[in-house]
């Protein structure tokens, strides 16, 4: 009998404890506010880091805990493209510019790194000019020259070597023709695309004019390798710092640490503070495993900041203690539809347009996840963050639910009076673009419009499926979920490549459904136009455009919502980036 | 007995060669079936919005462009042959069994899989002591004491062992245990046994617990079904009568009767978490096996999927194969040939 009660007792002590833990929050308590060296204190408030420093300290020293719930493409400067990747990267890279650090819209602005000002152009916009700052160095203590930047540029021509990286340069320089990169064609002398003139000068030599260079190199393809410790697809094991930080460990695919770079010079450095001693970053972590740490302190930074997941979402959101850590920016990510063109009947704008007018914005939002996850209705293809952003809505409807009345106008005009067949694409492993689609068949069933749904694979998605123009062709994709996120906050570097019909080929598209030369031909205007409100204006026309074409179906302009670590100091949002300014962090 | 090895090992390798042939197929035959080329494999491994030089370049890197019979060829020569590996600034040799290097990080897959085992073995290893010492004993236990209330609580407790997925009984563990009670370490959390062994156990110590749960409730669910129809057979009323202690009853003549299908399960299941615990691992963030087959598996990582599926497979052939020969020690009826 009292064998029965000792058991009975020890079931209902680890249920309670079970049922605690789910119903707690797991965490939930309020962090103190945090006394930083400077002085101040920062309330925990949501959204405060979207406009101020939160938290704001100079104290140097303790160890950052970084994790990511993926693996990096690369930590060579040459070949990774993400934007977590290019703001980390920061720690132990410097390149020609960078986003000026901070909240803000200043954020979008870039500000000399390695060089002393920004690019200075020529009358033609086609020669652009860095001149470099004295006292750079690498970890070895060799100083860093314009010769080690201009041959960092000439290794990323290589994508035989380095597949994941940037094209830009690969694009817009005046490359040789017989370059093949420095391995292969190693005696080719590149300078007719970028040389350094002398040991603080580097020029870039351009095919055609073009006015964003300064956000071009801000990527990491600028970030100076000397080239005796260049050692190829291997230098990702061993990359030489040019930043605050170096590797002391690197184990590929599960952790790596960095230490202080005692030869970064901080005069030379002003966007840096270097606030942390270590910074230990741990890889492949479970991502709802991740967003407990995040909440309880174990981790103070979850390096992909894309937000948190949706298991997460419903403990942060109804807490208020946890709400109060986080921020949720409006990101330049834009969720959408793509309406292709190559598939019947959907070659008629005004089918198109049909689409457009039946679509439900406020169905399409809940799907994407509502107003703080998802994101806000967007009306345009560029997201409020890009420089120089117009909202504007040719197909305003009653409380965004669709104007059936002006679909079946629509429908009519192109000749289908009653509606139309069509197949609707999207990826399977996404719950939230599966129920987009499924908000677009009930919402388009509205006229007539008939939606068959196909799901696949997200892996090769834009390989095998809604980016294969055979595949799209041949099995009559009409509509295919997507998203692009900006590579820099302007209109080149969010339209381009989704918008640019010449970009398409015949598999691996991001750009499905806008094929309209008039696109193209402004496109080159607005690249080649240096003067910036010029230049912003030109791309709010291929916006317009674009939307009078109904090429593209915008869902939702994305939202994140990210939380500040425990015990972080000096933390910010920064809009160029996209997610915290990671340079700026420190510990307490 | 040695022949009987010899004829095991050879069909294993046999088999070997077939499960590799059935995923290298599954990775380029199916999708040339939906229209793919070497182009559009090749677009998978490539960073976003490459041009189609690029994705040329790497079709050609990664020998998309030669007939899927030639790939496989040039896959089974570096298993015996070894291969090299242009990186650019050289040429790298990779000695035999080279299993190729990673589409996506360009990391030779044999270090990277040999790497991983030592926290694979060490989960493994770990949660079999618990979960066959536990499963085993609560089973005789429920089986001596049927219709208990000890019985009771433990068969329901081993039904939710069984039906409570790892993914969350780890992710409550780990709320419960690491964040909120503070008494294991977070996610994530390794040592090697070499460096600290003590701390080694103690990282381990949650993972342990969680999946030997799992496994622990399908043993003492077995042992006790095998134990109850054991102690009612005539040779258990024999040794009785011959004024056996009960102890030994039940241990030499009910257990080792009742131990022949929990040897078989354990050695597949034994074999098939050496290969990987993909739940375990990816739950507690344990860089092991399991953790690298998922990654291969979402990156379509063809050189990283092959090697862990044949490495894998190997484990759980030898597994069965010991237990196969574990058979002649436990009941000396039977005989290998």
């Amino acid at each position: 009998m009292r064998r029965k009660h000792a058991l009975a007792g020890a079931a209902t002590a680890a249920l309670a404890l079970v049922l605690s833990a789910c119903g707690g929050g797991g965490g939930g308590t309020p962090s103190q506010p945090a006394q930083s060296a400077a002085g101040g204190a920062a309330q925990p408030a949501a959204n405060v880091a979207l406009t101020q420093v939160y938290n704001p300290s100079t104290k140097k020293g303790g160890t950052l805990k970084a994790a990511h719930s993926s693996d990096w493409d690369s930590l060579d400067p040459a070949d990774t493209y993400y934007g977590y990747s290019f703001n980390f990267g920061r720690f132990y890279w410097r390149t020609l510019t960078m986003y000026k650090p901070g909240p803000g819209p200043e954020g979008n602005t870039v500000v000399p790194d390695l060089a002393e000002g920004l690019g200075q152009p020529s009358p033609d916009g086609k020669t652009w000019t860095y001149k470099l700052k004295s006292g750079l160095k690498f970890e070895d203590g060799t100083p860093i020259t314009a010769k080690d930047v201009a041959y960092a540029v000439a290794r990323s021509f290589d994508k035989k070597t380095f597949t994941h990286g940037p094209s830009y340069l690969n694009e817009l320089l005046d490359w040789p023709k017989d370059f093949k990169g420095v391995y292969e064609t190693p005696d080719v002398d590149y300078k007719s695309a970028v040389e350094a003139t002398d040991d603080t000068t580097v020029v870039f030599h351009l095919k055609k004019p073009f006015a964003s260079m300064d956000y071009v190199v801000q990527m990491p393809m600028t970030a100076p390798v000397p080239k005796d410790k260049d050692t190829g697809a291997k230098y990702k094991e061993k990359v030489v710092s040019s930043g605050p930080y170096k590797f002391e460990t690197n184990e590929i695919g599960k952790r790596f640490t960095l230490v202080r770079n005692d030869q970064w010079d901080p005069a030379t450095d002003p966007n840096r503070p270097a606030l942390p001693d270590r910074i230990e970053v741990q890889l492949n972590v479970n991502a709802d495993d991740l967003d407990n740490q995040l909440i309880s302190g174990s981790v103070q930074l979850d390096i992909p900041g894309t937000g948190m997941q949706p298991a997460a979402l419903g403990k942060v959101l109804p807490d208020p203690a946890l709400k109060a850590r986080t921020d949720n920016p409006t990101i330049p990510r834009l969720w959408y539809v793509s309406v292709i063109p190559d598939t019947k009947p959907l070659d008629n704008v005004n089918c198109r347009k049909a689409v457009m007018w039946a679509a439900d914005r406020v169905a399409n939002q809940t799907a994407y996840g509502g107003p703080v996850a998802g994101g806000e209705i967007a009306t345009n293809v560029m997201p409020p963050p890009i420089v120089g952003q117009e909202k504007f809505d040719l197909y305003a409807s009653p409380e965004n639910k669709g104007d059936v009345a002006k679909a079946k106008e629509a429908l009519a005009a192109c000749g289908q009076p009653n509606g139309f067949t069509t197949n609707m694409s999207f990826r399977s492993d996404r719950p939230r673009e599966k129920a987009l689609a499924e908000a677009m068949q009930q919402a388009l069933a509205r006229v007539g419009i008939k939606l068959e749904l196909k799901g696949f694979p997200a892996s090769s998605y834009f390989s095998d499926y809604a980016g294969n123009v055979n595949y799209v062709k041949e099995n009559g994709i009409g509509l295919a979920t997507h998203g692009w996120g900006s590579d820099w906050p302007d209109g080149y570097g969010f339209m381009q490549a989704i918008v640019d019909s010449r970009t398409i080929r015949d598999a691996g598209n991001y750009n499905l459904s806008v094929k309209n030369p008039e696109v193209d031909k402004l496109i080159d205007q607005a690249s080649a136009e240096l003067d910036a409100a010029a230049r912003a204006k030109l791309w709010v026309e291929v916006d317009k455009k674009v939307m009078e074409d109904a090429s593209i179906l915008p869902v939702v302009w994305a939202k994140s919502l990210l939380m500040r670590g425990q015990g972080v100091t000096n933390l910010a949002y920064n809009e160029g980036q996209s997610m915290y300014d990671y340079v700026l962090l420190g510990v307490q | 007995m040695v022949t009987y090895i010899i004829r095991r090992l050879i069909g294993a390798f046999a088999m070997l060669i077939v499960i590799s042939m059935v995923t290298f197929g599954i990775f380029f035959v199916v999708p040339q079936w939906a229209g793919a080329t070497p182009e559009a494999l090749a677009s998978r491994y490539v960073g976003r919005a490459a041009t189609p030089e690029t994705v040329a370049l790497v079709a050609e890197r990664l020998g998309f462009n030669d007939p899927v019979v030639v790939q496989y060829g040039r896959f089974v020569k570096g298993l015996f042959a070894g291969a090299e590996y242009d990186y650019g600034a050289g040429v790298e040799q990779c000695p035999a069994p080279c299993f190729g290097y990673s589409f996506i990080s360009g990391q030779p897959v044999w270090p990277d899989l040999v790497d991983r085992m030592p926290v694979t073995f060490s989960l493994a290893i770990g949660a079999a002591i618990l979960w066959v010492v536990a499963g085993v004993s609560v089973g005789v236990l429920s089986a001596l004491r049927r219709g208990s209330i000890f019985d009771r609580i433990s068969m329901g407790t081993a039904l939710a062992g069984v039906s409570l997925p790892i993914f969350f009984t780890g992710m409550i563990s780990l709320v419960v245990f690491s964040y909120g009670l503070g008494w294991t370490p977070p996610g994530g959390a390794w040592t090697d046994f070499t460096v600290n062994p003590a701390q080694w156990a103690y990282n381990l110590l949650l993972p342990w617990i969680t999946l030997a749960f799992l496994f622990a409730a399908t043993y003492a669910r077995l042992t006790r079904a095998g134990m109850l129809e054991t102690m009612g057979e005539d040779y258990i009323r024999t040794a009785r009568a011959k004024g056996l202690r009960e102890n030994q009853v039940v241990t030499k003549h009910g257990l080792r009767a009742a131990l022949t299908p929990i040897l078989t399960l354990f050695g597949i299941d034994f074999g098939l978490l050496i290969g990987g615990a993909i739940l375990t691992e990816t739950t507690y963030t344990l860089p092991g096996l399991g953790q690298f087959a998922i990654l291969a598996i979402r990156n379509q990582d063809l050189p990283q999927v092959m090697g862990v599926v044949l490495v894998a497979a190997g484990f759980v052939v030898v597994a069965s194969l010991v237990v196969d020969l574990l058979y002649a020690v436990v009941d000396p009826r039977v005989r290998l040939s």
